[in-house]
Order: C-alpha cells, then sequence, then structure tokens
C-alpha cells in the first residue's frame, strides 16, 4: 500500500498472494522434502563427478583434451591453437580451479536444457495445443528476474550447487525449445509426407528426417543456450555455486574492480570457446559439402 | 478383380466433416457447404485399378487428384467409403498393418521430389529398404542397381541440393521402384520438370514400366501427359469423376466440355501411341519371325514417332511390345486416329466406324 494512495481504490492482492505462495513453497519444502533431495541426489551424481575430474586432471591434459576436440570439430589447427591458448590464459588469471567448476556446472545445466528442451520443442512443434501452453510459459521463464525464483529453489534444494543448475536452466533454456520447435516445424511438409508414405512410423519420421533436418537450428539452439547459462554464471555463484562468478561476485563486496575484471576475463574466454566449438559442430555434422568454413575461427 | 478398388469415396475437408457429409446426404447443396466452411475434397468416387497398367487421375488443380491418390495409401482418408488393395479393406487397417502395407506394397514419388536433403543419393534411394529394415550392405547394393537404371551413376554421393531438378526426380522414381513394391503412387512427379526433360522422363518411365510391369496410378494435370502415358484415365472435375476410359476414348469421345475442349487443342500425333492404331497382321503375308524385331516399332512410340516410316510405305509395318510383334499399323489406321470424322457429323449419320457412344 503506497502512502497517498486512497486504500479504497485498490483492493489488497499482495497480502493474499505472499501468503500463499509462502504457504505453497513450506508445504512442497514438508511434503515433499524426499522428493526434492532425490533430484537434487540425481543432478549431483552427474555433476560432482565431472567437477571433480575437470579439476583434480593436471591442466596439461585438459589442454591437450580440449584443443583435439577443437581439432576434430573444426579439422582446423589455428582453432585447436587458440583454443589452448584460451585455457591457457585462464590458468595464468589465476582462475583455473573456479574455472572448471564453472565449466561443469555450465555442461551439466546444458545437459539438463537439452533433455528438457528437445522434446518439449518437438512437442510443441507437433501440437498447437502444446505450443499456445509452452510459448508464453518461455516468455515468462526469460522475463522473470532470476531472484524470483532464486529464492524458492533455494528453499527447496538448499544452498548449492543444484539450485544454481535449476536456475541456470529455467534461464537459459527457452533458446532451445523455441529453436528446435521452429527447425522441426520448418521440415518440408512433402518430405514428412514422403517418410510416411514410404512406411515410417512417428518415431522413424522424428529420428530419421525432422531431428536430422532440423540439426542446424537445434545446434544454434545449444548455442544460444550455452551463451545465456554463461550468463548466469555470476547470479549462480549468489547461491553458492563457486566458480569463477564468485571471482566476480567477491570483487564487488571487497570494492575491488580488478579482481571482477579478472573474473570477467575469464568467464569471456569460457564464452568465446564454446561458443566457437559448438559452430565447428554444428558445420560438422551437417551433410558433407563443399568446405566453407573461414567465418568459424575468429583467428586467422 | 481390380488391384485397387475405390468404392463410394467422399471427403470433405472442414471443421466437422461426418455433420457436413450428412447434411450434403440430405440434400444441402455445395454453395451452403461451403459457407459452412467444408469443402467437398472428393465426391463419391468408384474407381477400379487394374494390375499393371498405367492408371492416370487427371483433372484441373483443385479437382481433387491429389487427394484421391493419397487415399490408396491412406495419407489421407475419406469422410465415408472404401479403398480396397488386393481385396484389403485399408481403412480397416491397425496403424502396424498400415505401415506394412506402405512399405510392403506401394512406393510414392511427389511433385517436389520429398528428398531427404541431409542424406546422400544413395541413402534417399535407399529409404523404403532401410525402413523395411533391409540391411545396410544390402540395401545399399540394391539401391546403386536402381541409381545405375535411372542412369545416375556416379552422383550416388551426392546430396539432392548438388543436383539438378530432373535428376532430383529420378532420385524419386529410383527411390520409388528400388523399394520393390507393385504399386507405384506418381503425384505430378514431372510438373515441375521443363519441357524437355519431362518428356524425356516420360519416355523412361514407360521403357521402365515395359520391363517392370508394376501398377502405377499416376496424376496429372496435363492432357497429353496423361494421353501419352496412361493406359486407361479417369478425369476428375470438382472431386467427381466424369469419364473412366482409355486415352483414345478419352481424346475421341470426351464426356465433359473441358475435355473436349483441351482435347481439340491436343496433337493427336504426339499424344497418341502407334499401339492405339494396332491392327492384327493380316493373314496373308508371313509374320516376321520370332526374335527378329529390328524393323518393328514400339508400341508405346508416338505416331509422331513412327510417322515417318509409314508415309509411302505399301507393306505393313511391325508392332512390338517388347520383344513380341503384337499386329500391324498402317497409314490409312494412322490417318483415322488422327483426322477422326467430325463427332456431330458422325452421329447425324449415324457413323458407320463409331463404337457405342459411350
Amino acid at each position: 500500500m503506497g502512502d497517498g494512495v486512497p486504500p479504497t481504490l485498490f483492493p489488497d492482492w499482495q497480502t493474499p498472494l505472499q501468503e500463499a505462495t509462502n504457504t505453497a513453497i513450506d508445504a512442497l519444502v514438508i511434503g515433499f522434502g524426499d522428493e526434492f533431495e532425490a533430484v537434487s541426489q540425481a543432478l549431483l551424481a552427474v555433476l560432482l563427478p565431472l567437477e571433480q575430474a575437470l579439476r583434480s586432471a593436471a591442466p596439461w591434459l585438459v589442454l591437450a583434451i580440449a584443443s583435439t576436440l577443437a581439432f576434430a570439430a573444426s579439422r582446423r589447427w589455428q582453432f585447436a591453437l587458440g583454443t589452448g591458448g584460451g585455457l591457457w590464459a585462464i590458468g595464468a588469471l589465476g582462475q583455473w580451479d573456479p574455472a572448471m567448476q564453472t565449466l561443469a556446472l555450465i555442461l551439466v545445466a546444458v545437459l539438463v536444457c537439452l533433455v528438457v528442451g528437445l522434446p518439449l520443442g518437438v512437442w510443441s512443434a507437433r501440437s498447437r495445443w502444446v505450443q499456445r501452453v509452452v510459448s508464453p510459459t518461455l516468455d515468462l521463464m526469460q522475463t522473470i528476474p532470476s531472484f524470483v525464483y532464486l529464492i524458492p529453489a533455494a528453499m527447496l534444494f538448499g544452498l548449492g550447487k543444484v539450485p544454481a543448475i535449476l536456475a541456470t536452466v529455467i534461464y537459459a533454456a527457452p533458446p532451445l525449445v523455441r529453436l528446435t520447435a521452429l527447425g522441426v516445424s520448418q521440415v518440408n511438409a512433402e518430405v514428412t509426407e514422403a517418410a510416411r508414405a514410404f512406411g515410417a512410423t512417428r518415431w522413424q519420421t522424428l529420428t530419421k528426417v525432422q531431428l536430422p533436418l532440423a540439426l542446424p537450428s537445434i545446434m544454434q539452439g545449444i548455442n544460444q543456450t550455452t551463451m545465456m547459462a554463461l550468463a548466469m554464471v555470476v547470479i549462480a555463484s549468489m547461491i553458492g555455486a563457486r566458480g569463477v562468478g564468485e571471482t566476480v561476485l567477491v570483487g564487488l563486496q571487497r570494492n575491488d574492480p580488478g579482481m571482477g575484471l579478472v573474473g570477467g576475463l575469464a568467464i569471456v574466454i569460457l564464452a568465446i570457446l564454446l561458443d566457437r566449438l559448438l559452430q565447428a559442430c554444428g558445420v560438422r555434422l551437417q551433410p558433407r559439402r563443399p568446405v566453407r568454413s573461414s567465418w568459424i575461427a575468429p583467428w586467422r | 478383380m481390380a488391384l485397387i478398388e475405390i468404392r463410394g469415396v467422399t471427403t470433405i475437408f472442414g471443421p466437422a466433416p461426418p455433420t457436413a457429409l450428412r447434411k450434403l446426404r440430405s440434400g444441402l447443396d455445395k454453395a451452403a457447404l461451403l459457407a459452412s466452411g467444408h469443402t467437398l475434397g472428393l465426391d463419391d468416387v468408384d474407381l477400379d485399378i487394374r494390375a499393371g497398367e498405367i492408371f492416370v487421375v487427371m483433372g484441373p488443380s483443385g479437382s481433387g487428384k491429389s487427394t484421391l491418390l493419397r487415399h490408396i495409401n491412406r495419407l489421407i482418408e475419406p469422410t465415408a467409403g472404401r479403398v480396397f488393395v488386393d481385396g484389403t479393406d485399408v481403412m480397416a487397417l491397425g496403424p502396424r498393418e498400415l505401415v506394412a502395407l506402405r512399405r510392403r506394397r506401394m512406393a510414392m514419388v511427389f511433385q517436389g521430389f520429398g528428398l531427404l536433403d541431409h542424406r546422400s543419393v544413395v541413402d534417399n534411394v535407399a529409404l523404403g529398404l532401410e525402413l523395411r529394415g533391409v540391411g545396410q550392405r544390402e540395401r545399399r547394393t540394391r539401391a546403386m542397381q536402381w541409381i545405375e537404371r535411372v542412369g545416375l551413376s556416379g552422383y550416388e554421393q551426392h546430396l539432392p541440393e548438388q543436383l539438378s531438378g530432373g535428376m532430383r526426380q529420378r532420385v524419386g522414381l529410383a527411390r520409388a521402384l528400388a523399394s520393390e513394391t507393385d504399386i507405384v503412387l506418381m503425384d505430378e512427379p514431372f510438373s515441375a520438370l521443363d519441357p524437355p526433360i519431362r518428356a524425356q522422363l516420360q519416355q523412361e518411365l514407360l521403357a521402365l514400366q515395359a520391363e517392370q510391369g508394376r501398377t502405377v496410378v499416376f496424376v496429372t494435370h496435363d492432357l497429353d501427359e496423361a494421353l501419352r502415358l496412361g493406359s486407361r484415365l479417369a478425369i476428375l472435375c470438382d472431386g467427381a469423376v466424369v469419364q473412366v476410359g482409355t486415352p483414345w476414348e478419352v481424346l475421341t469421345r470426351p464426356a465433359d466440355d473441358p475435355t473436349a475442349d483441351f482435347a481439340r487443342h491436343v496433337n493427336r500425333a504426339r499424344a497418341l501411341a502407334i499401339g492405339s492404331a494396332l491392327a492384327p497382321w493380316p493373314a496373308d503375308l508371313p509374320m516376321p519371325a520370332p526374335g527378329n524385331t529390328t524393323d518393328a516399332v514400339d508400341a508405346d512410340a508416338s505416331i509422331e514417332q513412327v510417322l515417318h516410316r509409314l508415309v509411302g510405305r505399301t507393306d505393313p509395318l511391325a508392332v512390338r511390345r517388347g520383344s513380341v510383334i503384337v499386329g500391324q499399323v498402317s497409314m490409312s489406321s494412322v490417318r483415322a486416329l488422327l483426322a477422326p470424322p467430325d463427332r456431330a457429323c458422325s452421329r447425324s449419320t449415324s457413323g458407320g466406324g463409331e463404337k457405342r457412344s459411350g
């Protein structure tokens, strides 16, 4: 209730909405604690080994593996060298360990986005009804400030990496869902009809025709989702996810702009490397045609 | 019994087809049907398609011919009526049986080719075999045979986008034939192609068909093409069948005005096969020795192609189907086809050569 506004003009929606939400969240915490714990354990079962592996592996090994991946995806030694150099720079900035934490978190968040987002995208491409529900939900997920769902997420899962992953998924999944739906619905109707005419089941039509033809669009969705997930790392660190986001956060809290810049640079390098790597994968997954890859590598 | 029987198929498109059908049967006229947001796709269609023939469904755009074709493999379901393939009611099949029917019995060729752009030519051609569960090596071998058969050797690893329109439709054709189904449905397969390429593919289709003897249901809006290819034709107008007959019957006794109008402008020498002028071999002349078909003309060749061999000729010209002599043609039998007696005139004199009116 603002001051000076006649109390008769507005009904009081704030109090009931606030109380109802809090009651509902409390009820969820009490009634479904085990279920949330199970989800939490499942996510950690994927995240922790990955994080452990990345952090405990010798940095030169990680550099070598990343460069090899980059070469396999792009077939360009410049890009492989650039990838190794970028990661080496992260180490030189003193951010190696937090960067590995962040990388593990991002990879798991993108994995969850894929598991949830791909079927949802396909489903909404196939059903107008589903699309009518999904589309505004995605709008909401992208526009609602993340702190709004960070608070209940932290209450349901406790502080730490799990609510950070979920918050990242909520923020980052929409482009994947949308671009998957777009890609699938843009597949030429005559081509899917041809598949049906030759006796393809719905599943075969999906896996042999629609998904492969939607692949460029889906790859773009994965790319965007990954970039948006990286944009969440500072916020994720606020609920205890650690990583490079924490470096920025500490810089902010200590009024130390230099530290903030160091963390920021590490995030930017990670973003560039992941972006280029995913784009190169996207090109590699295309059916083979005359090579046209100059735009993949920024350094030439 | 015909291989494909279409019985009383009526298909209405719109928000509530069954209700619209009931109203139509209780006397609602088509204008009122249209006003209710429905369109009549097919109107009580009955057809018999025989094994081994090229059955052409001809009609202007919007006449329902592509819709009709899609009822045979049930890509579109009718509001009322039945479709039988080999006596099996296609409408009564469960999902599994329908998939099996499409895999085993019928392949399809599309106007816009319907190729999978992410797959090489050979993997496109092998699609039908792949869906049927034929192993990778086996289906590649078989696909390669068909690629060679349609003249695309050397292009098997190309992507469809690297090929010209005519070549893409050869891929479509090879894909349909490689599925080894006895029925091939063709939905305006050559309409998107340039005239010379179209003529070439028509010729090749006839050659393939002479060798394969499959049952082809061919949809086109082009009467020339229909006459050229069809063993028999069905003329469709506003979703209803207005005429079924041989090319000769349709050309000489068209049942509706649009067809009659069109038939007048058809180059008969090009549209009719020499086989339509076929006469029995004269009893007083010795038959050419079996196997000696070098001098004979193919029954599927157009009159135009054969005409130069008839001019000034006095002895009969042998006509073969495959390697069998099936009869002979002469200038007089061809002339009767090319310049038939005027319809009105022949009717008024209760015309001698005219067959019973249809």
